[in-house]
């Protein structure tokens, strides 16, 4: 029972304010709105207690976005109180509350779900299967997620967000200097929404290995797919170790035990080491499905196969083990001994052969190949350059020697910056731009979508590069000013500047979104992009069932050879049609969601005995779902052969629809 | 399928006398702490070996591949968790606490 | 009797549809997370079981003969799930219900003593709070007793089902997966008996 009642809603601060306000009120235009267009319904019916993969992946596509939004924003505000020496714009406090909550939302609740939506959208059509291993399963990852990120965001309003940095580290994370709740919410919530992340990881490693259509060998799977598969490997290896150490700090906080304070023999740097055995390898997850969605832009616009297939396995496979092994570059500075940080220099610089490797693939993919530039494309194109300066920037903050002056300079955050935002966020708006029609049945403005990616590329480049210098003079990151003297002001002021370049170029993806909504052809065909995997052999937006027969492949880029071949494999015999077998939709999985959100903010504000009463609801649950033999339906023939006859009908418009 | 469970009980018999080896060797030898560990962390791999094939059929099904490649994963990463974090916490062996 | 059981397939009961040899491997893969898991506590535990911070030791407080006993209950009940599974295997549901209930007993008589044990160490003042050591050891043995508690509730549920259902392809997976979960408790326990209490009766 920590919390003061006084202290329960944030008071005083008209940023906040405006935000309570804010958000009281969008929440009762949804809910008026809802009611309004007789919405309810349709919204429990199609969306909260869906089970299809597709939707899965809308809805977390959806929720990225808007976390993106709150992070950017988060982004702007640090950029606005830095831009001039002595500013005060907002309080130390507020800064920190403010880079604590970007990195965990950009991080977590922004490129994880992006990327996780994405899988699931795309993953499942990629291999020729019907759905996901554990559809249920995977809702239920989604609504674990979401109440986590729920929870977290929470924070700004009721009881006060955290404000030890992303990294969460102690001593400072700990009870005895953040006595508030707001360290609470760190906990909890990133516990809540690693469940979520971890049960996917198993689901769609069940997924790959097991529901590949016929003659699909491993070897014969899109990239996407392979880096989808080694990720969700990573997230099974790393994300129990941010459990437990999730799990240490909460008793830490909340049952007064020693992991990590500075008395009674805790060790402090522990968690460092335990947050960076998970943190590290989390690097990767976020990596690896983006340079799978780059793989499959870069040859789907190049008009060629993927360059160097087999090395691109093996080095995502090398990835997945060494990043397991690399942890410990993150504090060198811990003067861990000439031994260990050797080491971990050795494991660190070697990361970047795998790595260069596939940037070389990228680039032979490309050569000779007839490169058309779509929006698509042009984000891929943009990746190559950037990422390789945050690469190069890695390589010189992986030498421990040399990491004692760059550490924890804004050399390292624009590094991180060069290598997260190329390397993630690019490919996600790739990824968008590509698959989009095959979510939604028609393709987000071309034009529109130009106009997003200059300003973006322009401003990221312009926010983040002054950043290297400003590191290298000796900026420190997470200083909430700085003075005239410093001599920072111009160069503090130009990454201001390219923070608002990069804020447009967002304003603009969403303008594009509305219009696409309001104005684009939904006439397209199943393949707008004359592309090279199966997603694209069936309707866009994709039927509920996927494939009316599942496609057989005999090699890589299978679809294409089909469609260049005139494969059988692309019509469809009325004798082919049969009964298709599909999951229920549960409700299950949003309740669960709900209670483990309850239980989740009542631990937050350490009521105990109600926290407990939630937590028989989360067992409530296990229980019924245990007792649930409910074995889902049929589809009928006739169904299918009209949802068919719809989508095949259309085919002869190839092409018009593409730049 | 023969009646008697034939493997399990010699499973069981073994992992038996696995514990006791370990315990007498712990309990009663005065060997130094050093060699003791790896005798009895051996034999705990060893059991833990047995519990797996004699009683959780890791051999079985058309994933038996998929199954050994997880779990010898997952003893790749036991491993570098438990001595990374040993080694790095200790300072690369500088300091004993 | 066990050529039924089996129907036209020569697979087991478990294994007979696609859906049941996914979630068996799901399972596996979940496994492969709890390796990690309690690598995780022991790892924390590695680092922290020398620092007493002048509260008790080890020898202080280690009661080995009730160790050796819980020892011997999970190995057992480790043993008993495994006949359960052969009983399944042979199609006999009432061979099956009869050990896994004695593999239940087995497991709440090491609850009972490992509840005890914790009883006793915080009567002798070491408690999660007292320092760093007492606090990965707690941490470390509650995970996993509140691991064998789950297992406990969790195989009443599917035991409850065979009751309702007996052994249908389902029924004989969710029995398996629940086995494969029981003896992965028992190897965590192995090495929480090595590394923990052995290991501590040795420094």
């Amino acid at each position: 029972m920590g919390i003061k009642w006084d202290e329960f809603f944030i008071t005083g601060d008209p940023l906040i304010l405006g935000s309570q306000i804010a958000i009281v009120l969008t929440m009762l235009g949804i809910v008026a709105g809802l009611t309004y267009l007789k919405r309810w319904k349709w919204l429990w019916r199609e969306w909260l207690t869906t089970v299809d993969h597709k939707r899965i992946g809308i809805m977390y596509i959806i929720s990225a976005v808007l976390m993106f939004f709150r992070g950017g924003m988060d982004g702007l505000l640090m950029k606005a109180q830095t831009s001039r020496p002595e500013m005060e714009f907002l309080t130390a406090q507020h800064y920190n509350e403010i880079f604590t909550t970007h990195g965990v939302i950009m991080i977590l609740f922004m490129a994880m779900p992006f990327l996780i939506g994405l899988m699931n959208v795309v993953i499942p059509l990629q291999i020729g299967a019907r759905d996901v291993a554990f559809p249920q399963l995977n809702a239920l990852s989604f609504w674990l997620f979401f109440s986590g990120a729920m929870l977290f965001n929470v924070s700004f309003v009721i009881g006060g967000s955290p404000d030890a940095g992303w990294t969460s580290y102690f001593p400072l994370a700990g009870k005895e200097f953040s006595p508030g709740i707001g360290n609470n919410y760190y906990a909890v919530a990133l516990q809540i929404a690693g469940i979520g992340t971890l049960l996917s990881g198993i689901n769609f490693v069940v997924t790959i290995l097991k529901m590949r259509t016929k003659g699909m060998t491993l070897m014969r799977m899109p990239m996407f797919s392979w880096t989808t598969l080694v990720t969700s490997i990573i997230i099974v290896a790393a994300f129990p170790i941010f459990t437990v150490a999730l799990g240490l700090m909460t008793f830490d906080r909340l049952y007064g035990t020693h992991f990590f304070t500075l008395s009674g023999g805790g060790l402090d740097m522990l968690w460092a080491n335990l947050f960076w055995l998970w943190g590290h390898p989390e690097v990767y997850i976020v990596a690896l499905p983006a340079f799978g969605i780059f793989s499959e832009v870069i040859a789907t616009f190049s008009r060629k196969s993927l360059f160097g297939y087999k090395s691109m396995v093996v080095s995502i496979v090398g990835i997945a083990l060494l990043s397991m092994l690399v942890w410990v570059h993150h504090f060198y500075t811990m003067g861990a001994g000439a031994a260990v940080n050797s080491v971990f220099s050795i494991t660190t610089m070697l990361i970047a052969v795998p790595t260069g490797v596939k940037m070389f693939n990228w680039l032979f993919t490309m050569r000779h190949g007839r490169i058309r530039t779509t929006t698509a494309m042009l984000w891929a194109l943009a990746f190559v350059p950037c990422f390789v300066i945050g690469g190069v920037t890695g390589v010189m903050l992986a030498m421990g020697a040399a990491d004692y002056q760059y550490h924890n300079t804004l050399f390292l955050v624009a590094h991180f910056h060069y290598v997260l935002i190329p390397g993630v966020v690019f490919a996600v708006f790739a990824g968008l731009y590509y698959w989009w029609p095959k979510m939604f049945g028609f393709l987000l403005n071309e034009r529109l979508g130009k106009w997003h990616f200059w300003l973006f590329v322009i401003g990221f480049n312009v926010t983040f590069m002054p950043m290297f210098f400003l590191g290298l003079k000796g900026a420190v990151r997470r200083s909430y000013t700085f003075s005239v003297e410093s001599g920072f002001s111009n160069l503090f002021l130009v990454s201001a500047l390219g923070s608002v370049i990069l804020a447009a170029g967002f304003a603009v993806f969403c303008y594009n979104i509305y219009w696409s909504l309001r104005h684009a052809d939904r006439n397209i065909t199943g393949d707008p992009w004359h592309a090279r995997t199966l997603e694209w052999a069936t309707a866009s937006p994709v039927q509920p069932y996927n494939f009316a027969k599942l496609p057989v492949v005999d090699k890589l880029d299978a679809f294409w050879h089909m469609k260049k071949s005139d494969s059988p494999e692309l019509t469809l015999q009325q004798t082919e049609i049969e009964e298709i077998h599909m999951p229920n939709n549960s409700g299950l999985p949003f309740v669960m969601g709900i209670i483990f959100g309850i239980a989740g903010f009542l631990l937050v504000f350490e009521w105990h005995l109600a926290a407990a009463v939630a937590a028989i609801g989360i067992f409530a649950c296990l229980i019924v779902r245990s007792f649930d033999y409910n074995d889902g339906y049929h589809i009928h023939k006739a169904e299918v052969e009209q949802t068919e006859q719809a989508w095949r009908l259309r085919e002869g418009e190839v092409n018009r629809y593409v730049g | 399928m023969s009646r008697f469970p034939i493997g399990h009980v010699l499973g069981f018999l073994f992992s038996l006398l696995l514990t006791f080896a370990a315990a007498g060797i712990a309990l009663k030898t005065s060997l130094s702490f050093k060699t003791i560990m790896w005798i009895i962390g051996g034999l705990a791999v060893v059991q833990a070996g047995l519990q797996l094939t004699m009683f959780m059929h890791v051999n079985e099904g058309e994933d038996r591949h998929s199954q050994w490649i997880n779990i010898l994963y997952g003893v790749f990463l036991a491993v570098i968790i438990v001595a990374g974090s040993i080694w790095v916490m200790s300072f690369g062996g500088t300091h004993s606490h | 009797m066990s050529a039924k059981a089996y129907g036209t397939s020569s697979l087991p009961l478990e294994y007979q549809s696609e859906q049941s040899r996914m979630n068996i491997l799901g399972f596996w893969i979940f496994l492969g997370a709890e390796i990690v898991l309690f690598a995780t506590l022991f790892g924390v535990y590695g680092v922290l079981y020398e620092r007493y911070a002048g509260g008790p030791t080890h020898q202080d407080i280690i009661m080995i003969r009730e160790v050796m006993i819980q020892t011997m209950l999970l190995l057992t009940s480790s043993f008993t799930c495994g006949v359960a599974i052969h009983e399944m295997r042979r199609g006999s549901l009432k061979g099956l219900l009869t050990w896994l209930v004695i593999t239940l007993l087995l497991g709440a008589g090491f609850l009972y003593m490992e509840i005890n044990e914790f009883m006793h160490y915080v009567h002798e003042g070491a408690t999660m709070q007292t320092s760093a050591f007492l606090s990965s050891f707690f941490v470390l043995l509650g995970t996993h007793g509140l691991h064998v508690t789950f297992g406990i509730l969790w195989a009443i549920m599917v035991i409850i089902q065979l009751l309702q259902r007996g052994l249908t392809p389902v029924t004989a997976r969710k029995t398996f997966i629940i086995g494969l979960y029981w003896h992965f408790l028992d190897v965590v326990w192995i090495f929480i008996f090595t590394f923990v209490y052995l290991k501590g009766m040795v420094s």
